[in-house]
C-alpha cells in the first residue's frame, strides 16, 4: 500500500522521509518539496498529479537517483541512494530504474532494437542472451515487429513502446514515467496507458507514474497530489493490484 | 567494445559533415607527407655523409677554385688516407630543366675516397680508357633512357661550347639515400680543355684514417694552407652537407610554418565539429547517462568519435602521400631522394590521432559534466 503520512521505517520497497528540494534563483529560494514523506510497496502503481511547476519531475528525478535532494532521505530496497556518489548512483540507476520519458527519447541513429539493448551493453549478458531479452521485451510492448526500425519510422505510439521496453529489459526494480502520453494522441495515449497497466498487473512491475491525464491517472492503484511541496492523496480509483 | 555499433552510428549521422572533417584530415595530412618528403630531399644528404671525410674549399665561397697542387700536399698531411679533387661543371642537357649533378673527377683517387657507388670494374676500365668517358648514376639512366656507349652533348653554361661525352659506366647506389643523379667525367680532359681557371680544381675531399681524427686533421690542413693565396675551410662532409642545407634557404623554417598554420586550422575544424556533434545530443547523451552509462564511457564514446575521424582521415592522407612519392621526383630532378619514410608515417598518425584527440577532449568533458536534469529540462 501507499502512503504518504508514515514516520520512521517500515519495510515498503520504496522509502521517502522528509525530502526537501530547494532550488536558488539569484537571491530567491524556491521551496519545490518541502519534508515530503512518502512509501512505495512493490508492485504498487502510483500516479503523481499536481499543477504545471508543483514539482512532479523534481520529485521523480530524485526518486531516480538522477538529482540529489537538498535534505532527507531516499531508501530504496534498503540502499541509502541519497549517500551514494555520483559514480555509484549511476550504477544503481542502472540496475534499478527503468525511465520512460515523455519524448522518448530515442537515439535517432539507432534501430529500435539497438536502443533497448543499449541498457543491456552495460551488463554481462553475452550477444544471444541479450537478443533473447530484447526480443522478450519488445514482444511484450507490441513492437516485435518494429525491430529493424529507426525511430523516426515509428508513430508516436510505437515509439513510446520502443521507449518502454528499453525501460524494462533490464527488469528494473521499479519504473519512473514522467507524463508518458502527454505527446500522444488520444488512443495512443489509452493504448499506452493499457500497456503500463498490463506491466503492474501482470508483470508485478513498481510505477511510478506523472501524468496530467485524469483518465490516465484512473489507471494507478493510487493518485496522489503534489501540493505545497507535500503530497496528499486523491480518492484512490482502484485498488492496485 | 560494445558501444561500437554506437559510434559508428554517430559517424554515419550527419554524414557529409564526417566527411568533410575527414576530408580536412586527410588533405592536412597529405601535405604533411609531402612536406615531410621535401624536408627529407634536402637533408638526405646530410644523414648519410661520411664521418671520416673532410670536405676542403676556398675558404672565400665554396664557387672559388683551389690549386691542383694541393692535391700533393693534403696526401703529406698525417692522419690523411686519400686525396681526391672534383670540378664543378656548369652545364645543360638538351632542356634546362634536365637539371644534375655534373663534375670533371679526378678518376685516380675518386672511387677509394667514395666507396658507395657501386661501379663494376669492367665497366670502371672502359671509362679509364676514353678521355671522353663519363659515369652516370642509375637515376639518369632510368630518366633518360640511356645505356653504355651513348654520346651524349652538354652545353657548358660556365666553360663555352657543347662538350661531348661516351657513356662507359653506370654506377648503383649502395644505399637506398645515395644520390644516382650524378654524371661525372675524367678531370684530366677538363683540365686539357678548358680555356681558362687552368690548374685549379673545385674542391678535395679527403678521407682520414679514422673518423676520431677527422677535427685534428681539418684544423691542420686549414693551417697548412693559411696565409696563401687560396686559403682553405675545412669541414666534415655532415657539417659541410648540413650548411649546404643552410644555404638552401630556410626550409625547414617555411615547412614548420606552413605545417603549422594548416594543422592549427585542422585543430580549430575538428573542434568545431566534434562541439556542435555534442551540442546536438545533448539530450541522447543525457538519456545515456540516466540509464546508467559512465561519465567516462561519454566521455570515452565522443573522445572516441574525434579519434576514429583522426585516424580515418590521416591514413587516407598519407596513403595518398606515400602513392605520390612512389610516382617518383615531380620536379625532375631537383630532389633525388624522393622517399617518404616509415618513420614519417608514424609520426603523421600520431600527429593525426593528438589533433583528433585534442579536438575531442573539451567536448567530451562538456558531455562527461552533463547534467541529466537539465539536460532533458531543455528542449
Ligand atoms: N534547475 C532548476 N533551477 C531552478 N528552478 C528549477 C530547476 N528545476 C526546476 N525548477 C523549478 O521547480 C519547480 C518544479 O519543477 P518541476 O519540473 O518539478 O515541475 P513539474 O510539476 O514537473 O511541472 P510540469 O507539470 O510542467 O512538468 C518549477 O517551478 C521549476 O521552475
Ligand atoms: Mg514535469
Amino acid at each position: 500500500m501507499v502512503s504518504v503520512d508514515v514516520q520512521g521505517s517500515s519495510n515498503a520497497l520504496i522509502q521517502v522521509r522528509s525530502l526537501e528540494k530547494t532550488y536558488h534563483r539569484g537571491s530567491e529560494e524556491l521551496h519545490v518539496l518541502q519534508r515530503l514523506d512518502l512509501d512505495v510497496e512493490a508492485g504498487d502503481f502510483v500516479a503523481f498529479m499536481g499543477p504545471s511547476g508543483s514539482g512532479k519531475s523534481t520529485l521523480l528525478n530524485l526518486l531516480g537517483g538522477l538529482d540529489t535532494p537538498t535534505s532527507g532521505s531516499i531508501k530504496v530496497a534498503g540502499d541509502e541512494i541519497t549517500r551514494l556518489s555520483a559514480g555509484e548512483l549511476t550504477q544503481w540507476r542502472a540496475r534499478h530504474v527503468g525511465f520512460v520519458f515523455q519524448m522518448y527519447n530515442l537515439i535517432p541513429v539507432l534501430t529500435a532494437y539497438q536502443n533497448v539493448e543499449l541498457p543491456l551493453l552495460l551488463t554481462s549478458l553475452s550477444r544471444s542472451e541479450r537478443r533473447r531479452h530484447v526480443e522478450a521485451a519488445m514482444a511484450l510492448v507490441g513492437v516485435a515487429d518494429r525491430m529493424q526500425h529507426y525511430p523516426g519510422q515509428l508513430s508516436g505510439g510505437q515509439g513510446q513502446r520502443v521507449g518502454i521496453a528499453r525501460a524494462l529489459v533490464a527488469d528494473p526494480t521499479f519504473l519512473l514515467c514522467d507524463e508518458p502520453t502527454g505527446d500522444l494522441d488520444r488512443k495512443s495515449a489509452d493504448e499506452i496507458m493499457d500497456l503500463i497497466t498490463r506491466l503492474s498487473e501482470e508483470q508485478g512491475k513498481t510505477v511510478l507514474l506523472v501524468t496530467h491525464d485524469p483518465l490516465a491517472a484512473q489507471r494507478a492503484g493510487a493518485v496522489l497530489h503534489l501540493e505545497k511541496g507535500v503530497l496528499v492523496e486523491a480518492a484512490i480509483a482502484r485498488t492496485a493490484g | 567494445m560494445k558501444s561500437l555499433p554506437l559510434l559508428l552510428a554517430n559517424l554515419r549521422r550527419k554524414k557529409v559533415r564526417t566527411t568533410l572533417t575527414v576530408g580536412s584530415f586527410a588533405v592536412a595530412l597529405f601535405l604533411y607527407g609531402i612536406l615531410a618528403v621535401v624536408r627529407g630531399a634536402f637533408s638526405q644528404g646530410v644523414d648519410v655523409a661520411g664521418v671520416d671525410r673532410l670536405v676542403i674549399i676556398n675558404k672565400v665561397s665554396l664557387i672559388q677554385p683551389l690549386p691542383v697542387s694541393y692535391q700533393e700536399r693534403l696526401r703529406r698531411i698525417p692522419g690523411v688516407k686519400d686525396v681526391t679533387y672534383a670540378s664543378w661543371f656548369g652545364g645543360v642537357y638538351q632542356d634546362e630543366r634536365n637539371f644534375f649533378p655534373i663534375f670533371g673527377i679526378d678518376m685516380n683517387t675518386y672511387r677509394s675516397v667514395f666507396p658507395e657507388f657501386a661501379i663494376s670494374e669492367d665497366q670502371w676500365k672502359a671509362f679509364l680508357e676514353d678521355r671522353e668517358g663519363a659515369v652516370v648514376g642509375e637515376g639518369l639512366v632510368e630518366r633518360f633512357g640511356w645505356k653504355l656507349g651513348d654520346r651524349i652533348p652538354i652545353k657548358g653554361t660556365i666553360f663555352p661550347g657543347t662538350w661531348e661525352f661516351n657513356i662507359r659506366a653506370i654506377y648503383k647506389g649502395a644505399q637506398l639515400q645515395t644520390d644516382v643523379t650524378q654524371f661525372w667525367f675524367r678531370g684530366d680532359m677538363l683540365e686539357e680543355r678548358k680555356p681558362f681557371q687552368k690548374g685549379m680544381v673545385g674542391w678535395y675531399t679527403v678521407r682520414t684514417t679514422s673518423p676520431d681524427e677527422s677535427v685534428s686533421v681539418a684544423k691542420a690542413i686549414d693551417e697548412m694552407f693559411s696565409n696563401s693565396q687560396w686559403e682553405t675551410k675545412t669541414e666534415t662532409e655532415k657539417s659541410f652537407a648540413a650548411s649546404f642545407v643552410k644555404q638552401m634557404g630556410n626550409i625547414e623554417f617555411l615547412i614548420l610554418t606552413i605545417g603549422g598554420v594548416v594543422f592549427f586550422t585542422l585543430l580549430l575544424v575538428t573542434g568545431n565539429t566534434m562541439a556542435i556533434a555534442v551540442r546536438e545530443r545533448v539530450r541522447e547523451l543525457a538519456v545515456l547517462k540516466a540509464i546508467g552509462y559512465s561519465n567516462s564511457s561519454v566521455l570515452f564514446l565522443v573522445l572516441m568519435e574525434s579519434l576514429v575521424i583522426a585516424a580515418l582521415g590521416g591514413g587516407a592522407g598519407l596513403l595518398l602521400a606515400k602513392l605520390f612519392t612512389l610516382r617518383g621526383d615531380p620536379t625532375g630532378g631537383l630532389l633525388p631522394f624522393f622517399y617518404l619514410p616509415p618513420q614519417a608515417i608514424i609520426s603523421g598518425l600520431a600527429l593525426a590521432l593528438g589533433i583528433g584527440a585534442i579536438a575531442g577532449i573539451t567536448p567530451a568533458i562538456s558531455a562527461m559534466r552533463l547534467r541529466v536534469v537539465d539536460a532533458l529540462r531543455r528542449v
